[in-house]
């Protein structure tokens, strides 16, 4: 190995750990406010990759349909809740995010001419209809079970997950899709050669980690997130609900994961089941971050993107092993180091 | 009154199945799960395949395995003792196959599979002397990628395989057939079906500077190797296998695949084969049908495996009639030998010569070496 290849490993870890990164912090987020591990993260990256993909090839994406289904759901929990309290009023605003605006968007994508449009209103359009599952996924699963152990969390989080990937192969088939790349165009840095798509990962991951951190320092809501995940009982005593933190949780959640898909998916091939081992890789850096520090995450992350990239190249056999291997020190070097005691059980 | 109502029924079923002495194929596909790209196809096509056989009707019994071993072993079971079939058809995958051999041994029914690994019918022993089957095997397709290297001056060679069984059978056969032929294998890398990056391999593989590098994978996971070893600017030969020969291979990969060599059936071109091969008219008549049914370009080669345990069926059968009736055990045991001594038939993917020895029958008139050109396949001479 000399240092050209050193250097074009390291590019390949890093943008690869860009993305691990975005899934990790939103991996943390999720557990801290709301306590799910939330297993399906990597399922919004193909969501959100495929239901692009499906537009350029001018269909309308089939995961609209599951949005408007989840939606329904969500309206008639919501709505029946909304009627037991007295609170009829509260019934078209239900109506009208939970069932209306699903619709709405299945008309406009019927409508339009999708396949002609500019990339930039294409992504938008995917994003449109992959981010809103986040939070109707958030109360129609996690909201009624909210108080229950982390345990009944997890096992629903991978029944979610399951059920997602079956209904993955449903709408998008076995097949692999790839979409356009964002510029296609190349910089010559000394030896390396990088290319547009590439700094549009970094520089999108950078971006949205800033604003994140801008969101969560500066806003009310995002103070509030903050203020639930350092003390949910407290939080709720102040006025801010559970049910609205974990809902904007859910967005922030399936924003980041469809953003990750539509940024990777001209690097590479997207199948339907591809998000759970990127998720994979998103959560053994979380864990690096004891699913509590967002920096500590964000740097495990790169630097399982760079293992990933080195051992690929010395024992390519062996790299899966390699990386969730990496579990096992951390894991150990934390039950050593920590001495408080966990809150529940 | 109700038991003579009964009884009567139950006796004109009797005899409704006697008069009715039809040929019961049993079919297994993997119609869904991972491995539905190539089971769908083979579903497809087993509903093109003839209702009548030398005079006798056929029902195709179909069952879809899911790509699961164990689904596959329960469906044979349920074919053999409640629809008592004569003869098995399937199943999709090789691991599926390999189950299902016990079973349809132990009920002394002929087996043709519709899976690739050479194990599937050697060594043939007790049991597997009822197995058959129709795709070629690995080592056929890489003596031809082999030949056609050395003869295009290609000297040292990289292998980028699937971290799987598949990836390391292929990575088997191409290393004692190249070991024989003087061809040098450099680097030997692995990736998986689910990788989103595979930069360290592609880099390996370059610093190993090889003349040519074959990546063996099957279906569209194969097209980021051969995307990423073009971005980084690999200017030497690239190969694939035949387990890519499908449009959605060509569709995900693009103008990246221009140029590309990889060893096929002949039904993949079938057009362009010389009118003098004998193929040719077999392979044409499966595309006709199939497309006339499922619209045009809708053919793949993996369906053509189906239409070929067809063509096994239409030779044998008529010699094992003369000997048994449909349904006996005599009948199974005389297709048995009549599947083992069909010669020079001509199915989509090559002309049959069975034999006690060989239950593939298969030559080299049953590969051709085909580019990517233009976004489709080109025969190559």
């Amino acid at each position: 190995m000399d240092f050209q290849i050193a250097l074009l490993l390291g590019q390949d870890g890093i943008t690869n750990g860009a993305i691990y990164a975005l899934l990790a912090l939103a991996l943390v987020l999720v557990f801290a406010v709301t306590r799910v591990i939330f297993i399906p993260q990597g399922e919004f990256v193909a969501y959100g990759a495929l239901t692009l993909a499906m537009l350029q090839a001018g269909a309308v994406p089939a995961t609209v349909w599951l949005l408007a289904g989840l939606g329904a759901v969500a309206a008639v929990l919501d709505g029946r809740g909304a009627l037991q309290s007295g609170n009829a009023k509260k019934l078209p605003g239900i109506v009208g995010w939970n069932l209306a605006y699903p619709l709405a968007l299945a008309g406009v994508l019927m409508a339009l001419p999708v396949k002609e449009l500019p990339l930039a209103v294409q992504v938008l359009l995917a994003l449109a209809v992959v981010v809103p599952m986040g939070p109707y996924l958030y109360r129609v699963v996690y909201q009624p079970i909210a108080a229950a152990p982390v345990l009944i969390l997890l096992i629903v989080s991978v029944a979610v997950h399951v059920g997602m990937v079956g209904l993955g192969l449903l709408f998008f088939g076995a097949e692999g899709q790839r979409t356009p790349a964002f510029s296609d165009a190349r910089f010559e840095v000394g030896p390396l050669l990088v290319s547009g798509q590439t700094i549009w990962v970094i520089v999108a991951s950078i971006a949205l980690i800033a604003a994140l951190y801008q969101f969560f320092e500066r806003t009310l809501y995002g103070k509030a997130l903050r203020a639930t995940a350092i003390n949910r009982v407290g939080a709720q005593l102040m006025g801010i609900s559970p049910a609205l933190a974990g809902k904007l949780t859910f967005v922030l959640a399936a924003f980041i994961g469809a953003l990750s898909g539509v940024l990777i998916a001209p690097i590479t091939t997207i199948y339907y089941d591809t998000g759970f081992l990127i998720g994979l890789k998103g959560f053994v850096a979380a864990i690096i971050g004891g699913l509590g520090s967002y920096p500590i995450a964000a740097i495990g992350a790169v630097l399982v993107g760079l293992l990933e990239a080195f051992s690929s190249f010395w024992a390519s056999a062996y790299k899966e092993v390699i990386v969730f291997t990496l579990i096992i020190p951390v894991l150990l070097w934390r039950s050593l180091t920590s001495h408080h005691l966990e809150e529940e059980e | 009154m109700k038991l003579k109502h009964t009884l009567l029924a139950a006796i004109g079923l009797a005899f409704a199945a006697a008069a009715h002495a039809d040929l019961n194929v049993g079919v297994v596909v993997s119609a869904t799960g991972p491995a539905a790209s190539l089971g769908i196809p083979e579903k497809n096509t087993i509903a093109l395949m003839p209702a009548t056989i030398g005079g006798e009707k056929v029902n195709y019994i179909v069952l879809d395995d899911a790509s699961d071993t164990t689904t596959a072993v329960k469906n044979i079971r349920k074919l053999l003792s409640e629809d008592k079939v004569d003869v098995v058809v399937g199943s999709t995958i090789t691991p599926n196959s390999l189950a299902m051999i016990d079973v349809t041994a132990e009920a002394a029914t002929p087996m043709i599979s519709m899976a690739a690994s050479a194990r599937i019918v050697e060594p043939i022993d007790d049991k597997k002397r009822w197995v058959f089957k129709t795709p070629q095997n690995d080592a056929q397709m890489s003596t031809a990628i082999i030949e056609h290297m050395t003869s295009n001056g290609v000297k040292t060679v990289a292998f980028i395989g699937f971290a799987d069984a598949y990836g390391e059978g292929w990575y088997e056969q191409f290393k004692s057939v190249a070991e024989a032929r003087k061809l040098q294998i450099v680097a030997n890398e692995r990736f998986n079906r689910t990788d989103t990056s595979v930069t360290g391999q592609v880099l390996k593989v370059m610093a190993a500077k090889p003349d040519a590098v074959l990546i063996a994978g099957s279906g569209t996971p194969s097209a980021l190797p051969q995307k990423t070893l073009k971005e980084r600017g690999y200017a030497g030969k690239y190969y694939q296998t035949h387990g890519v020969a499908n449009n959605d291979f060509l569709r995900v990969c693009g103008k990246d695949c221009e140029g590309t060599f990889l060893p096929a059936g002949p039904v993949l071109v079938a057009a362009q084969l010389p009118d003098s091969n004998p193929v040719k008219k077999a392979a044409l008549e499966y595309i006709n049908k199939y497309e006339a049914a499922h619209g045009k370009g809708s053919v793949s080669t993996f369906g053509a495996h189906a239409w070929d345990a067809g063509v096994l069926l239409q030779a044998a059968v008529p010699v094992a009639l003369k000997k048994a009736k449909p349904g006996t055990k005599e009948f199974r045991a005389a297709l048995r030998d009549a599947l083992e001594g069909v010669k020079e038939t001509a199915g989509a993917h090559g002309i049959f010569n069975m034999s006690a020895t060989d239950h593939l029958g298969f030559d080299q008139r049953a590969r051709v070496m085909v580019q990517i050109q233009n976004g489709g396949w080109k025969l190559v001479q």
